[in-house]
Parts: C-alpha cells; structure tokens; sequence
C-alpha cells in the first residue's frame, strides 16, 4: 500500500442489483444453464469480506501496462490502432482507491484472441499477447498503453459481434468489492446491438461502461487516449459496529 | 427539495467470458514471457503455518456438465483466523499465507485445485465465532455477475452447527451444499450453479 490513510473496516453498501445484470439473461443464451434459480442469501459482510488482497507494486514489470510492447520481439511493436486507456478507480463515495490491482485483457486489432479455443479466421498478432495489469496510485489513477481491439463475431445469435472491448478485473481492498466488467468505446455502433451489453437492464448503467475518446490526455502524432473510470463499492463508517445482533 | 444523497454508481458487472485466462492467468493460457507466473498459484510455502490441505472440485450447470472455462478466487484467514489484509484489525496475519488463491478450471476435466491450509475461526459481527470456512467467487463465460459463496469443512461438524451463518438458512435441506466432505487431507468441494442441488450463493 502506497497511501497512509488508515485502512477501513466497515461493511460495503448493498449491491444494487437490478443495476447489475441479472444471473439469467436469455438473450446471452450461456447464462440459461449457468444463472442460479434460488434466491441468494443476503447477509451483512462479516470481516471475510470486508478483508481482501492487496497487491503491492512489486508483482508488476516494467512493461505490465504496455500492451504494444509486452509481448512484441525486441524493437518491433503490435499492429493497430495505438490508444492509453486511463482512468481512475473510486468507489461510491466518490473516494480514490488507491493501491488498486486491475487486470485487463483483449482481442489484436483484428478481434481475434490469443487463446487456444479460439477459432476466428482473423490472424494472431505475433507481436500481440493481449493482457497487462496495473495498480492504481494513492488517489486511485491508473492508465496504459494498448491498440484498439477490433469487433468479434461468436455463436451466439446467428449473427452476433461484439463491440470493441477490453475487459477489466479490478481488485479494491475488499473481496466484497471484487469486480469484472468490460469497457466499450464512445461512438461504437455494435454497442445496442450486443447481447451481453444487453444483459443490463438500465441504459445509464450501460452508459457507465462506455470510454469516452479523451483528446486532451491523446498524445500528438502517437496515440489517442480514452477515459474509463471504474466505480467500486463504497463502505460504511464503523462508529456502530460490534453491536449484538438485535440491538 | 432535499439534498442529494450524490452516491456514485457502482460500475455493473459483465461477465468475465471464455478468454478470461488471457488477462488472469496468461501463462495457464499459453501466453509465456509476459508475467513470471500466474498471479494466485502458490498460497502457501515452506514456512506457512497450518494444516496443509488441497481443496479441489467442479462447478456444474444446469444440465450437470462441469464447466471447462470457469475461474475460482478463494479468500481465507490463516491458521490462527488472521486475514491477510490491511484491514484486519486484530493482528497480523502469518506473512508466509497469501490468503487469496486463484484457479482456472482444467479445459478437459473441469476441476480446479487449491493447495492451501486450514483456516482458523474468526469472529461473526457479534463476537461468536464463525466455522471454519473459505469465501470462494466463480467467474466464467455464462456468468454476468461473480458468484459468491462459502465452504465449510466436513470434519468440523459441531462448530458448522454452531455458526452464524449456516444456522441462518431457512431450507435446512440446502446447508450440506456448502459443506466438504473431507478425504485424506483433501476436501472435495462442487459447486452447482443451478437445479436442484443448487450451491447457496449469497448477496453480501
């Protein structure tokens, strides 16, 4: 941990859960078989939860939040469209995360992934790996270098493409605020077409999910810059904890 | 008028899809040379505290095929029920125990593995203690919203009848879904996202 603020022990607020998608969602036609049918059991988090991992800086090399270069041959770098992806992760209260874990993966400029289920004619990127990872600074920015994913057809629907997207995993300092989502970018076309992008049923819900293009954070004549921001779970004070149940 | 309350949103969930191993566990995918190794593959070392244990198991669908494409994080005090977080309060958890541990499902068989140890009590917000138990969250391609859950351990059955949680749940039928038979000093632990052996999954 980079910041001095005294770490916090209180409960995180309640999930709002018609906000998030819901576990069954047939329009996405994997959740059928893979959404739960009982209700979950709601409970206040108990310290197994408020507690969580914390990463310090020493897991990350030096090229982690550089997807152009992490995986590419020396002196050579990955083909598309050159972006920063940067941000800041803050929770409900509006509070910086610091010291915040996130893990970020994605299709080459073609949409075709580095992965061995994968069968998408488009070619791999020998210069392309597509992961990276970075922790926030004590105010909870973050930001890295990558090429702009391209749109990937899968068998879903007959005819289903993702959007161009990156998908996040984001670590807070609760495993209660454990969080795995995917950024889209301003302007997409594919977005109100996407089925998983569909699984959530509030459009501004939607809207939070959507990078906008950030031209003043673009680097002249090297790379265009979009701004995603990523809103964990705040937390509670705990002036009244440790009370007998009933109280 | 009043005031505005000015809460943020919490950003929603998307599911973390068939690919999640490109950004969790790279090497586990294939991708060498870009990470030393795989973040949450060694919790323990020579010098861990506790009873080592492996947990091991499947997470089923609906139609009882194990998923070949899931992801499991756990998360669990160590031997003398310390959390290894800078929010544990009540003193410093084992430096040799990580706590959290991270699992891809194999891509023929469908198990993931935990090596681990035994974790001790640690207490429920009114001071009782709670069982022993690990706090597991299963992403995966079909899963829009981490799913969390919890195992207890099959050879602690006096203090599972004696916790908090556990002694909560109404349909008394369901309470062995998060209990692990225990077999040589590993703990088998399924986990069915649905039907009628459902796992209890909570909303915490």
């Amino acid at each position: 941990m980079i910041s001095n603020r005294k770490p916090e022990t209180g409960s995180f607020f309640q999930r709002d859960r018609l906000w998030h998608p819901p576990a069954y969602a047939p329009g996405y036609k994997t959740t059928v078989l893979r959404s739960p049918k009982y209700a979950y059991l709601s409970l206040d988090n108990t310290i197994s939860e408020i507690t969580g991992p914390v990463f310090g800086h020493s897991v990350l090399g030096e090229l982690d939040n550089d997807l152009i270069h992490n995986f590419a041959k020396p002196g050579e770098s990955a083909i598309g469209e050159r972006i920063i992806v940067h941000g800041r992760v803050l929770d409900e209260r509006g509070i910086g995360v610091g010291g915040a874990l996130l893990e970020f993966w994605q299709a080459n400029a073609g949409g075709r992934y580095r992965h061995q289920k994968e069968l998408y004619m488009a070619p791999l990127d020998p210069n392309f790996g597509g992961c990276g990872r970075t922790i926030t600074d004590e105010n909870g920015y973050y930001t890295f270098r990558t090429v702009r994913p391209g749109a990937y057809p899968w068998p879903n629907g007959p005819n289903d493409w993702r959007p161009a997207h990156i998908h996040f995993s984001v670590f807070g300092h609760g495993f209660a605020q454990r969080l795995i989502t995917q950024m889209y970018f301003e302007g997409d076309p594919m977005i109100p077409h996407c089925p998983i992008v569909r699984t959530i049923n509030d459009q501004k819900a939607i809207e939070m999910l959507v990078a906008a293009l950030d031209m003043s954070a673009t680097i002249p004549m090297d790379a265009r810059a979009y701004k995603f921001d990523i809103v964990l779970r705040g937390r509670r004070s705990t002036m009244f904890e440790n009370r007998k149940e009933g109280n | 008028m009043i005031q505005s309350l000015n809460r943020l949103k919490e950003t929603p969930s998307q599911t973390a899809g068939p690919y999640v191993h490109i950004g969790c566990v790279p090497n586990f995918s294939g991708i060498a040379g870009v990470y030393p190794e795989d973040l949450g593959g060694a919790m323990v070392n020579d010098k861990t505290r506790g009873e080592r244990i492996t947990v091991r198991g499947k997470v089923i669908d609906g139609s009882g095929t194990p998923l070949r494409d899931a992801l499991l994080e756990i998360w669990q005090a160590d031997a003398d029920g310390l959390y290894n977080s800078p929010s544990e309060m009540r003193g410093t958890a084992d430096p040799n125990f990580t706590g959290w541990g991270r699992s891809p499902t194999d891509m023929q068989t469908g198990e993931y593995v935990f090596r681990t140890i035994k974790p001790g009590k640690v207490p429920f917000r009114d001071g009782r203690p709670m069982a022993p138990h690990i706090t597991f969250w299963i992403v995966a391609r079909g899963i829009n919203i981490g799913l969390q859950t919890r195992m207890y351990f099959g050879d602690e059955a006096e203090a599972n009848e004696a916790d908090p949680i556990l002694s909560r749940i109404e349909h008394r039928v369901r309470v062995p879904t998060l209990i692990a038979p225990r077999e040589g000093d590993t703990y088998t632990f399924d986990i069915h996202l649905q039907g009628d052996r459902e796992t209890i999954f909570f909303d915490i």
